[in-house]
């Protein structure tokens, strides 16, 4: 340890030596703070890209085949009717973006840059350069995405799941270039993504301040531990299976395709191999929030801090088996079928651990209702109906009726928006004064909390109701149906609710700007929170600390513990019978 | 019991599938109220007050152990009522008085009976109280067997036969949408399900079923059937 400190305090002084330029201050920087900004503008911008086309998707079920307002300038042909496969288009790059360009950079991308090297009291990444290489080879994975609505035949309408051959085969949906497009522009974000997990995973094991041990971490720590190891292991199979893909497209391989000998399961198997770990991907980062959230305003330590490490590493071995529970109905063999059933139901233990434990520290406590709180509450309880519905899934008999409904589209949006979305939420108000040095502000936060949480039911709520009526995923008309008629007001109601969330996301974007630039002055410690990354100032300068490394002497929940006078405890203060013996 | 929005169930095996969902439901539903009372009771109860201090506690191992085991046991056996269900609908297919062929293309049904060159588009005549074998095919892409009345779901798969079953206990006409993404028509990729009594399914496959018979006019209690054509 003192030799790592030291070379620490070598670079410290080396780095006084020359002020870096604005290109390698802002744009290529190596700071892990610098590139959690970059990717937390990179996941916010495509935010309002991903939401802007599910409102375009949400226009068409309610009122089909209207005008959308606003996009007669666009689709001039039709004067802003869309058609079928342009609405394919559209819920294709919904998912994909929100999935891959917003929830992962935000996330995974800027809160474990951010929170990882401040929180267990390193300096920066194990590896600065491949840090900045990994957000640039990500934010090219995006402007190729993005440069997929611009060719010809539209972008990729195979829903993101991009089942083949319906993906594999450019005549079966008309799509040409905007398919391999995808195709690329996935297999670099997953370049990208490897970098940074290998990053992570490295700067964890490596670069842990004295005393902070592996149970001594912040549970968000170990949250986007498991999370960088679930990436490492998960992406590259996503990686190969969508070059398998391009190849098949364009080079006449039949991975997937029948009349060259292909199997079309073959995509499925990898595609869920892949995509069930990446749910967990998308909700343990936003577990690990709440986990770190709850407490600080609750002020008082995480209940059952071993209980909730554990169950998120039982979480992460059993991710890997469960994935084939999307797949009972693909014509799988039945028999697997039984055997995803029993790993789905034991999945959901570690679930209801977490949910346990999130109550319990809530129990007795001295509930602060700040906006981060509110959110972090937001997720537990958005979490919680989640899961819940996830259960119907994994009764196979029930899953035959329900799969491919509107019950799927409600889940994953109760669990990847009331879930990750909101402990985003709850992360940028949390963090947002140790990142740009100016608190938000607290009424507009309240004027985007209260809309988002009702609208954001009001809109989900009513997709199990449908779901249930039996209204398919992915049909551009519900009125071409006859049994879904008499249903078809909930699709109003759940449309008009959209275009409220979609509203109720103005004043976020009025604060965050307003505050980036004209907010108070945060102190360095705003929530009087004991972990690591509120003993560095507001914004943490290059290498966070001063020439010494913070020490760690105990856990990171500390509040109200009996040995201090004051609610909290930083894992910084000496103990006091040994304070100056170990002082030096 | 109420339907809770489902539709109205007409097939054997849909009744196992409604027992298990609103067994759920009610599992689900009432473990839904019991965390959210007693989170909001905490919220109300915990909040910040003067006076109050923080309860410092770490856990509690008999807790623990409660809030692991209880719903542990509770999917336990929904795992073991779900298990035999699923063997019954999907593993097993019961002893068949009929035989079905069924191969979707973008974006139609092909119904083809045993015996008789008749390809009927986006339709399929069968009768009441029997055992019905479905064999599923696709020539193009993976198309999704979807009747929801039916509590009936399968994937057709190109490449692949799979077969299937169903039994319905009621006569009536079914609507049979297709339940995968499979392209730009695949909203409106739909055919209907005429489920007729014994007497009248004789009649029917008299009228349309005859060895080398060309198809003939619609029956009278039918729609027209289509030419084959690209979707409307």
């Amino acid at each position: 340890m003192s030799a790592s400190s030291a070379t620490a305090h070598a670079h410290v002084e080396h780095a006084g030596h020359h002020e870096l330029g604005f290109v390698r201050t802002y744009v290529f920087s190596t700071d892990h703070k610098m590139i959690a900004r970059q990717f937390l503008f990179l996941g916010l911008f495509m935010m309002i890209i991903g939401g802007l086309l599910a409102l375009i998707v949400r226009w068409q079920l309610a009122w089909p085949e209207t005008a959308v307002p606003g996009l007669g300038a666009i689709l001039k042909e039709t004067g802003g009717i869309l058609e079928p496969s342009t609405y394919n288009m559209a819920f294709t790059m919904h998912a994909t973006i929100m999935i891959f360009f917003v929830i992962m950079p935000i996330l995974a991308g800027s809160f474990g840059n951010f929170c990882i090297p401040l929180m267990i009291g390193a300096r920066d990444m194990a590896f600065p350069f491949l840090n900045m290489l990994s957000f640039w080879v990500t934010a090219s994975a995006g402007v190729i995405m993005l440069s997929g609505f611009f060719v010809e035949g539209g972008h990729a309408a195979a829903g993101w799941t991009s089942y083949a051959p319906l993906s594999a085969v450019p005549s079966y949906t008309g799509v040409n270039w905007g398919q391999n497009i995808w195709c690329i522009s996935l297999f670099i974000m997953g370049i990208g993504s490897m970098m940074g997990s290998i990053n992570y995973i490295t700067t964890i094991i490596n670069m842990r301040a004295p005393g902070m041990r592996l149970f001594r971490m912040p549970l968000v720590v170990w949250s986007l531990f498991i999370t960088a190891i679930l990436l490492l292991l998960a992406l590259p199979v996503l990686t190969s299976a969508v070059a398998m893909l391009l190849f098949d497209r364009t080079l006449g391989t039949s991975w997937f395709r029948p009349s060259g000998g292909g199997e079309p399961l073959l995509w499925q198997h990898l595609f869920w191999y892949f995509g069930h770990p990446e749910v967990y991907i998308l909700i343990l980062p936003a577990m690990g929030i709440a986990s770190e959230i709850l407490p600080v305003f609750s002020r008082k330590p995480i209940f059952g801090y071993h209980a909730m490490a554990f169950s998120m590493i039982s979480i992460a071995f059993l991710s890997w088996v469960v994935y084939g529970h999307h797949m009972f109905v693909s014509g799988m063999n039945p028999a697997l079928g039984m055997a995803f059933t029993v790993t789905t139901m034991i999945i959901a233990v570690p679930s209801a651990i977490k949910t346990f434990n999130w109550l319990g520290t809530l129990w007795g406590g001295r509930i602060q209702f700040t906006v981060p709180m509110l959110n972090a509450l937001a997720f537990v309880s958005m979490f919680v109906i989640g899961g819940l519905s996830g259960i119907f899934m994994a009764s196979t008999p029930v899953d035959i009726y329900i799969q491919d409904t509107y019950f799927i589209v409600a889940h994953i949006h109760y669990v990847v928006f009331g879930g990750s979305i909101f402990g985003a939420f709850a992360a940028i108000y949390y963090w947002f004064p140790k990142m740009f040095g100016r608190m938000m502000n607290t009424t507009l936060g309240h004027l985007h909390f209260w809309p988002t949480f009702v609208f954001f039911n009001c809109t989900f709520f009513p997709m199990h109701i449908i779901g249930v009526g039996g209204q398919m995923r992915r049909i551009y008309n519900p009125m071409q149906y006859e049994f879904l008629q008499h249903q078809q007001h909930w699709n109003v109601f759940i449309t008009v609710s959209a275009l409220c969330l979609g509203l109720g996301q103005i004043p976020f974007v009025v604060n965050f700007f307003w505050s980036l630039f004209a907010g108070l002055k945060a102190p360095m410690n705003p929530w009087n929170a004991n972990t690591l990354e509120w003993t560095a100032p507001s914004p943490p300068p290059h290498l966070n600390w001063g020439p010494t490394l913070p020490t760690v002497y105990r856990g990171p929940y500390e509040y109200s513990s009996p040995e201090s006078k004051e609610d909290w405890l930083p894992q910084t203060a000496p103990p006091v019978a040994a304070a100056g013996a170990r002082r030096h | 019991m109420l339907d809770w929005w489902l539709p109205p169930n007409v097939s054997t095996f849909g009744q196992e599938i409604d027992w298990l969902f609103h067994l759920i439901y009610y599992i689900t539903g009432v473990t839904f109220v019991l965390v959210f009372v007693t989170m909001l009771a905490f919220v109300i109860i915990y909040r910040d007050r003067p006076g109050r201090t923080a309860r410092y506690t770490h856990g509690s191992t008999p807790l623990e152990i409660a809030w692991t085991v209880v719903p542990a046991l509770i999917l336990v056996i929904l795992t073991m009522l779900s298990v035999p269900a699923w063997s019954r609908i999907n593993m097993h297919v019961p002893p068949a008085d009929f035989d079905v062929n069924v191969t979707a293309k973008q974006f139609n049904w092909q119904v083809n009976y045993p015996g008789s060159d008749t390809v009927f588009l986006d339709e399929m005549h069968v009768p009441v109280n029997k055992v019905i074998r479905v064999h599923l095919r696709s020539q193009d892409v993976i198309h999704s067997f979807f009747v929801p009345q039916f509590r009936m779901k399968q994937d057709a798969v190109p490449g692949r036969e799979l077969v299937r079953w169903f039994e319905v206990m009621k006569p009536g006409k079914y609507e049979w949408p297709c339940a995968e993404l499979c392209g730009f028509g695949h909203s409106g990729m739909r055919g209907w399900i005429y489920v007729h009594t014994p007497a009248e399914y004789a009649k029917w496959a008299a009228e349309n079923l005859r060895a080398g018979a060309k198809p003939a006019a619609a029956p009278p209690e039918a729609e027209p059937k289509k030419e084959e054509k690209p979707k409307k």
